[in-house]
């Protein structure tokens, strides 16, 4: 692969890893309200689809979304004024933390319903396709989601009609708090894609270079009218479910020791930095540059959003009836 | 008596009702965790076999808890959130609000949907809508909405043991809220409501975290020398038209309180009923207090400004009190 690729998908893993990061934190602090899910652990997903990915072409995302938005190239600064429910957020406050979109960059918004967001990706598809484009449509959703009905009916319909759809799914191995063992029969949701007759793959959603190449695949196949595929990613969740869980779960354990292991040998972003270094590739001092930019842009984002104005009653009434 | 919280005392009510009757389960995701802790605990006593973990698939699980109750068992499922139900809503509308009607009375469906109904916790969009009346407007299904421990222990067992399906609406936001809750069994009969607060100038009809504003708001017009009288209708339907009636003829006012939106809402169905019922003891019109027709709003400035506050009850209520009697001839 070439550097600059490599180097552009590390960046956007960095943009993730630090501003989560930097939202755990405001969380914990009380300044957020609301729930927060944190995409720590699962960035080499996104990054990897999203870097295979054209600016006009589109993906829907969920309620653990902020890597979804960065990934795609989301502005920090909105994004952060959005977590904080002010006027400059990019829903103005109206959506928070599971709901941000930007349609300037065909991110088409993140859901707060288990799979809520599939169907919508399909119609995106659709529209691409009736449109006369070449655009695509990613939907990423988790494990959790790949039991609804959505997440079944949208891979008939998208196979059905050979939309140019990607069907990314982050499989963290948790539906909230339980076990995906327990909650399905199988070991792989890719085996699902069988049964719509489309392409399942299997990648480790922990290594960005393979997921960036399972994703120019089926990027390639959406393209080409070839019609729609199934990723599963088998990933990790670094925060749990939701920042503040410790309150829900009042001392019960639901992850195994191991598993923890699992997670930190696991790392996205230190699995491609050392990549990169091993490789020397990049200087070590770039990435450590980069990273300093990275975490100051984060900071301008915080100060951006504490310096927006609350929203203004007068925006309750904006957007409703066109 | 012992003070619990609300999540307390629904726990107290689920384990009452799983040991009182063996044809109860609890189904729902992640209920043995227990979310929003109402749930808690139960599985170590009850078990997997009455305690059950499911998938993410709300449809799925209430046409289950449908099919079971159906067949013998009385199910409650958790559904988690009131905008969870939108998933569901198939299995309940055309199932359990059709099936022992369309079927000529063959079976009955004894199953209850539990969920947080609601907003005020900046959960935005997705999770905070009250979802109610859309369960009001089904047959053969009753909506309970409690605003205490005490009513919430005695309405939840009254619903598990009810052989209709019944929509459970806890609230997110009273989950922490303490109160005198009985460690004996007592069962508040659905349908009935209870006058929260007793006065003579006008009556105030809500329910859920409504009452709680609405005794605020009653408090803060007190010391303008108006006393309102708050009646708490705890089931929503069927919902005690009697009660209601009978305070509006003691008072001739009426401000009706919902945290749903305006149009086909709750208190759009119990101001038509007053006046249509209510019209010769009415000296003022009802007035209706509801949320702002908008999704609810992330940012909980905007999110206040939707949902009904004691202020807002406040402003209705001066609106016809402030009204002069009309001339009787």
């Amino acid at each position: 692969m070439e550097t600059d690729k490599l180097l552009d998908i590390y960046t956007r893993i960095l943009r993730i890893r630090r501003f989560e990061e930097e939202v755990g934190k405001l969380f914990a602090q009380g300044q957020l309200p609301g729930f927060v899910h944190l995409y720590i652990g699962e960035e080499a997903v996104g990054a990897g689809v999203c870097a295979a990915l054209r600016d006009d072409d589109y993906i829907v995302s969920t309620h653990r979304g902020h890597g979804h938005v960065l990934a795609k190239g989301g502005d920090m600064q909105r994004m952060m004024a959005e977590l904080f429910g002010k006027s400059d957020g990019y829903c103005k406050g109206k959506g928070g933390s599971m709901h941000i979109a930007d349609f300037s960059i065909g991110m088409l918004g993140a859901c707060g319903i288990v799979g809520g967001g599939i169907p919508v990706a399909v119609g995106a598809g659709l529209s691409a396709r009736t449109r006369g484009t070449d655009q695509v449509s990613v939907t990423f959703f988790g494990d959790g989601a790949a039991n609804e009905g959505s997440f079944h009916e949208s891979l008939n319909l998208a196979s059905a009609l050979k939309l140019p759809v990607i069907f990314v799914c982050e499989n963290n191995q948790y539906g909230e708090f339980t076990p995906a063992a327990s909650a399905m029969n199988i070991k792989d949701i890719a085996v699902r894609a069988q049964g719509y007759g489309i392409p399942g793959v299997i990648v480790d959603g922990t290594d960005a270079i393979a997921m960036y190449a399972a994703a120019q695949e089926a990027v390639a196949r959406a393209r080409r009218g070839a019609g729609p595929t199934l990723i599963e990613a088998k990933t990790h969740r670094r925060g749990g479910h939701a920042e503040g869980e410790d309150a829900f779960l009042a001392g019960q354990q639901y992850l195994l020791p191991e598993e923890r292991d699992a997670m930190r040998r696991n790392d996205p972003l230190l699995k491609l930095h050392d990549y990169i270094v091993e490789r020397q590739l990049v200087a070590l001092e770039t990435l450590e540059t980069l990273d300093q930019e990275v975490r100051q842009a984060v900071a301008d984002a915080v100060a951006f959003a504490r310096a927006s104005a609350a929203p203004d009653e007068s925006i309750l009434y904006e957007d409703t009836w066109v | 008596m012992p003070r619990k919280t609300y999540i307390a005392a629904i726990q107290a009510a689920l384990a009452e009702e799983l040991r009182h009757d063996p044809s109860v389960i609890l189904i729902g995701e992640d209920v043995r965790i227990g979310v929003f802790a109402g749930t808690r605990g139960l599985h170590a006593e009850f078990g997997d076999a009455r305690v059950i973990d499911t998938p993410i698939s709300e449809l799925g699980v209430a046409g289950a808890g449908i099919g079971a109750a159906a067949t013998g068992l009385r199910p409650v499922v958790d559904l988690m959130f009131g905008t969870f139900l939108y998933l569901a809503f198939d299995q309940i509308a055309n199932q359990a609000a059709a099936m022992r009607y369309m079927f000529g009375g063959q079976t009955k469906v004894p199953v209850t949907f539990m969920v947080q109904n609601g907003g005020g916790i900046g959960a935005g969009p997705h999770h905070s809508q009250a979802v109610h009346p859309f369960f009001m407007h089904l047959p053969l299904i009753k909506v309970v909405m409690p605003s205490t421990p005490y009513d919430v222990k005695g309405l939840l067992k009254a619903a598990i043991r009810d052989d209709n399906p019944v929509i459970f609406l806890n609230h997110l936001a009273l989950g922490g809220q303490r109160g005198e809750v009985p460690d004996e069994e007592y069962l508040i009969p659905l349908g009935k409501a209870d006058i929260k607060r007793a006065g003579r100038d006008v009556t105030i009809v809500c329910a859920g975290l409504m009452v709680h504003h609405a005794l605020k708001a009653a408090t803060e017009l007190a010391t303008q020398g108006i006393e309102a009288e708050v009646i708490d209708l705890r089931t929503l339907k069927p919902w005690d038209e009697a009660t209601v009636l009978a305070s509006v003829a003691r008072t001739g006012r009426c401000v009706v309180v919902d945290e749903s939106y305006p149009v086909c809402g709750g208190a759009s169905e119990w101001a038509a009923c007053i006046s249509e019922k209510a019209w010769d003891h009415l000296t003022a019109p009802v007035q209706r207090v509801s949320s702002v027709h908008v999704p609810i709003p992330f940012s909980p400035v905007l999110e206040k400004m939707v949902i009904p506050q004691p202020t807002d009850i406040v402003a209705a209520v001066q609106r016809i009190v402030a009204q002069p009697e009309p001339e009787r001839i």
